[in-house]
């Protein structure tokens, strides 16, 4: 069977008067949204490049690419502080870029180098960046979401200005960490921001088919008693907007926060997954909300302008690719390092 | 010297760790106001408060995953998890977080994290509260595993853990908690993957962990009367494991006896009995035994359930069937 996420969506899912009001004083100017451009592009034409080499047999193991989700991953990853950290999933590429890691070095990751984030030991599922506040991509789904309650606890014991953010995807919301992780945060108040991702897809299993609450994510916050804001995650102005709001809070020590994205996954679940079970509506509407041409949209930038932004994405990606490609291999025996400290 | 019980030098540890660092910190269930089912954290909470005394949710997962990330984010948690047989709930955290983060980030992360736990047999607890299985911890690289026997060493184990910037499981035996022994004057750490010798002996080593190095010493005092000099080496780490150690004593007896609670098939034994034979192969002159309780669960009847674990006159048969009496 052949399915449809979007045809069942209720229109407007939003829980009245529960749920976080997101004020839009946290509102960017146009230098800013920018910005926020050249990295949504950066992560696209990235992921579109990993997506080549990898058809084309260069990269080992296999590869996740959240094309149509950039902007999730800048306008959270450009909300947080310096010393905020946050932990990813096996789609990590774009939060780790978001997050400004050298997209040298991320390429060299995913080629096995020693120059790569992870120095060759993660690969793209376990990107780790630790100067730039990247924690760890994570290939357990949700398997990272006690760590980051953790850390927001640690943040809070030590009274500090932090927040620990977790990422997750909407597969993540049945699974026991999960659950057990949002009862903890907001028990003990912990510094933690909760990103749910929700792209109505859990591999190749719709929202529909995995959760009873697949539409409004934001119920499963509401059990815990958590403050919770749903956020178009398409539009990258306010996702920064919603993440600020729930950032701040966090830090202040009030609680936990949960972000209901609502986003689309343009691709596959994996580089090179035909998408049998995915219907060609369903795959024409996540191209049609994409955030780029929305963006760009909202600046109002004539084809010049947009082609300056694209050709300078290309320039960075073809950099960190020569880069990757003459990167240093791994001793074999480098295998035997890093298990204990 | 000093006499302590075992559950007031585990207690001794955590209060010494806790005065000295800040960053220590205790998790689990009911480990405040109760002080642990077991006892073990009694006090703590009226001294320390409960910033650092969390009781937590009944939430496995949670506890030693919000442990990793606390250890991650700069501080020494313990956390504590009430029965090893709930440690199967928690494994996802353990096996795949906590070991791997340091190895997959190449070195960047650290997981100062202690996992205290208790389990094991005899007051019939039934089959879900009475394994022993440290040994799946063991398989596992990226941990360290330590089971000790005496309050000396569970202080001063639980002390290195602590200390120590990788996960460690320190496990803990429920018979164990009344029993007495001397202890130092001062805190002595005791570093990981140092066996001991605990009574000295020429005819055949015992190597024995937790509640066997008792019962071994029971059958070493019997087989002393029928004229067997017994050796007896606690591992007292199971990762790193002192091999040196365990070697030359039995290159010293040239016979070997491994004994643990938990089941013996694929047990720490059958571990040890590897090393032995391949590092100490020309040395041995009758086949390494091994004593462990029975394949089955745990049964609640306590005439079943002290049928299937290990005894005392287990280890003596096992003894005399290497020196052929």
């Amino acid at each position: 069977m052949v399915l449809h996420w979007s045809a069942t969506l209720t229109a407007g899912a939003y829980t009245p008067g529960t749920l976080a009001k997101v004020e839009r004083e946290t509102t960017v100017g146009e230098g800013t949204l920018r910005e926020f451009l050249h990295d949504m592009l950066l992560i696209r034409r990235f992921e579109e490049k990993v997506e080549e080499r990898f058809r084309a047999g260069e990269l080992p193991g296999f590869l996740h690419v959240a094309i149509g989700q950039e902007a999730v991953a800048v306008g959270v990853c450009r909300a947080m502080e310096e010393d905020d950290i946050f932990a990813s999933t096996h789609r990590a590429h774009g939060h780790t870029l978001a997050r400004g890691s050298n997209p040298r070095r991320v390429m060299a990751e995913l080629y096995g180098k020693v120059e790569g984030v992870s120095h060759g030991y993660g690969g793209s599922m376990h990107l780790y960046d630790v100067e730039r506040g990247n924690y760890g991509a994570n290939a357990v789904i949700g398997g990272g979401l006690p760590a980051v309650t953790g850390a927001g606890l640690a943040f809070k014991m030590r009274n500090e200005p932090r927040v620990a953010v977790a990422f997750f995807g909407d597969g993540a919301t049945n699974i026991g960490t999960f659950h057990e992780s949002l009862n903890l945060a907001q028990l003990w108040r912990t510094k933690t921001v909760f990103v749910c991702e929700n792209n109505h897809w859990a591999e190749s299993t719709p929202g529909c088919q995995h959760s009873p609450v697949w539409d409004d994510m934001s119920k499963r916050a509401l059990a815990f008693n958590m403050r919770s804001t749903k956020v178009d995650g398409q539009d990258v102005e306010a996702v920064y907007a919603a993440a600020r709001e729930a950032l701040e809070y966090a830090r202040s020590g009030e609680g936990p926060v949960f972000l209901d994205v609502l986003t689309y996954r343009m691709h596959g679940h994996y580089i090179g997954d035909p998408q049998v079970y995915r219907s060609k509506e369903d795959r024409e509407a996540a191209a049609y909300h994409d955030p780029i041409p929305r963006l760009r949209e909202r600046l109002g930038l004539s084809d010049e302008e947009f082609e300056a932004f694209d050709e300078e994405a290309h320039r960075v990606v073809d950099d960190a690719l020569e880069f990757a490609k003459s990167g240093t291999d791994p001793k074999p025996e480098d295998a035997l390092k890093n298990v204990y400290a | 010297m000093p006499e302590l019980t075992y559950r007031e030098a585990v207690r001794d540890g955590l209060v010494q760790a806790m005065r000295a660092d800040d960053r220590v910190f205790i998790m689990g269930e009911d480990i405040a106001e109760m002080g642990g089912s077991m006892g073990v954290t009694q006090g703590l909470l009226d001294e320390f408060g409960s910033e650092r005394v969390r009781n937590t949710p009944i939430s496995e997962m949670a506890i030693v995953g919000a442990g990793i990330g606390a250890a991650m984010a700069g501080m020494r948690p313990v956390v504590e998890i009430m029965y090893e047989d709930f440690l199967t709930l928690s494994l996802e955290q353990i096996v795949n977080q906590a070991a791997k983060h340091r190895y997959m980030s190449g070195g960047q992360i650290t997981v100062p994290l202690t996992i205290r736990t208790q389990g094991g047999a005899g007051w019939s607890p039934g089959a879900q509260h009475a394994q022993q299985l440290e040994a799946w911890l063991v398989h596992v690289p990226g941990l360290k595993v330590a089971y000790p026997s005496t309050p000396q060493d569970v202080r001063g184990l639980l002390w290195t853990a602590i200390h120590d910037d990788n996960p460690v499981v320190v496990f803990e035996h429920r018979l164990l908690y009344p029993v007495k022994g001397e202890v130092s004057e001062e805190l002595e750490p005791i570093p990981l993957g140092k066996a001991r010798v605990v009574r000295e002996g020429t005819d055949v080593t015992v190597i024995a962990i937790g509640p066997l190095v008792h019962r071994a010493l029971e059958a070493a005092k019997q087989a002393e009367e029928e004229g067997i000099s017994v050796e007896i080496v606690d591992p007292r780490t199971l990762q790193p494991l002192d091999e040196e150690a365990l070697v030359a004593s039995v290159k010293k007896t040239n016979r070997a006896v491994v004994a643990h609670e938990a089941v013996t098939r694929m047990g720490f034994g059958a571990e040890v009995t590897a090393v032995l034979q391949h590092q100490a192969f020309d040395y041995l002159d009758a086949p390494i035994e091994r004593v462990g309780a029975k394949f089955t669960p745990l049964a609640f009847a306590p005439v079943m359930e002290q049928y299937v674990i290990p005894h005392a006159e287990d280890v003596l048969a096992a003894i005399k069937r290497t020196v052929g009496k």
